[in-house]
């Protein structure tokens, strides 16, 4: 609940530098190894954009691996199944290079159709 | 349409009050160590029998968070050490913010070493940097041995490992080994420390991780304020 707070506060102050636009979808990168349930951040960020001015925003989410580089042969490759060992050289001696991320990649943003903007309904 | 790039943290002022925690700490020469585990591991036992170990003039202080009530406060300040309850009515973590507010009203010059016990959660705690120096996760031997496989972040993002309880071994089906193991392929840099906080046994190795940790920290903020 708190990482969606987070989400929509950061789109709500972005959207400041967009006057006469509105937000259609917000890109967001989750490591694997960030300790974040895909499924329980979109039902958070659905149940608190539920009858908001951000409504009909969308959630899109890029989950990222865990990657390691080796300090032998500077090969760089996906951890699985908490494998680290490198897959060239066989050394152990790999250093995490990401797969905790927990960032905010995009905005997708449309300009109202003209007219609408302020426009009181009748 | 148009697409814009954010490239930002989603925590991004959790984040900035953490880097300011962790500068003051730094700049007072204060160890900060941010305590998770699972509810009943044993998180405020240990930080007991380690207030209890510490020297009465040493400069300690807790800062300890639940859900409700003030009684891991109360367990904890009877070893006359300052101590504050963290209550987040509802919230499964701590988040700097609550940090630095409860800190307004101590003096850091005072201290040397500050234990934060997070709220029982192996998950939440996980994302939110409080400015602490290293994260200790706690795992007790009534849980599963493959824990750290299933809850792989705290574990990776942790320092040390406190493996807690060992005097129920003989009782339970824990295979300790492949606790260590499931810890150390998650984080393979992982120190690890066998205590029972009832009998004693192992307290001897983590407060040697803690005085080493103590002892390092201080020449660096030295180094770093000449």
């Amino acid at each position: 609940m708190g990482i969606a707070n987070s989400v929509l506060d950061a789109v709500r102050t972005e959207m400041t530098r967009y006057p006469g636009s509105y937000p259609c979808k917000v890109g967001v990168r989750i490591g694997e190894m960030a300790a974040i349930d895909q499924d329980a951040l979109r039902f958070c960020f659905e149940a608190m954009v539920l009858e908001t001015d951000l409504a009909s925003l969308e959630l899109g989410i890029e989950v990222c691996p865990r990657r390691h580089r080796c300090q032998v042969c500077a090969r760089e490759f996906v951890v699985r199944d908490y494998d680290s060992r490198c897959p060239q050289c066989a050394s152990l001696e790999t250093a995490c290079i990401s797969g905790d991320e927990l960032e905010l990649a995009y905005l997708e943003v449309e300009e109202y159709e003209p007219g609408t903007v302020g426009a009181k309904s009748s | 349409m148009n697409r814009v790039p954010l490239e930002q943290k989603v925590l991004n002022e959790n984040d900035r009050i953490a880097a300011e925690l962790r500068a003051r700490f730094q700049e007072h020469g204060i160890l900060c160590l941010n305590f998770i585990s699972s509810p009943g591991s044993g998180k405020t036992s240990l930080l007991e029998r380690t207030l209890e170990t510490l020297p009465r003039h040493d400069r300690v202080a807790v800062l300890t968070g639940d859900i409700q009530t003030e009684n891991d406060a109360n367990r904890l300040k009877r070893f006359h050490f300052p101590v504050k309850q963290i209550t987040t009515g509802g919230t499964c973590h701590l988040d700097a913010r609550m940090i630095e507010r409860h800190l307004a009203d101590w003096n850091l010059e005072d201290l040397d070493l500050l234990l934060i016990e997070n709220v029982g959660n192996l998950v939440c705690p996980s994302s939110y940097d409080l400015g602490e120096a290293a994260k200790v996760v706690v795992l007790s031997v009534t849980e599963g041995e493959d824990k750290p496989l299933k809850y792989p972040s705290i574990f990776f993002k942790s320092d040390l490992l406190v493996l807690s309880k060992i005097d129920l071994l003989p009782y339970v089906p824990f295979d300790i080994e492949a606790a260590a193991e499931n810890a150390r392929k998650v984080n393979p840099g992982m120190e690890i420390v066998k205590v029972s906080c009832l009998t004693g046994h192992g307290m001897h190795e983590w407060m040697m991780w803690l005085g080493e940790r103590r002892r390092a920290h201080k020449p660096l903020v030295q180094q770093t304020a000449s």
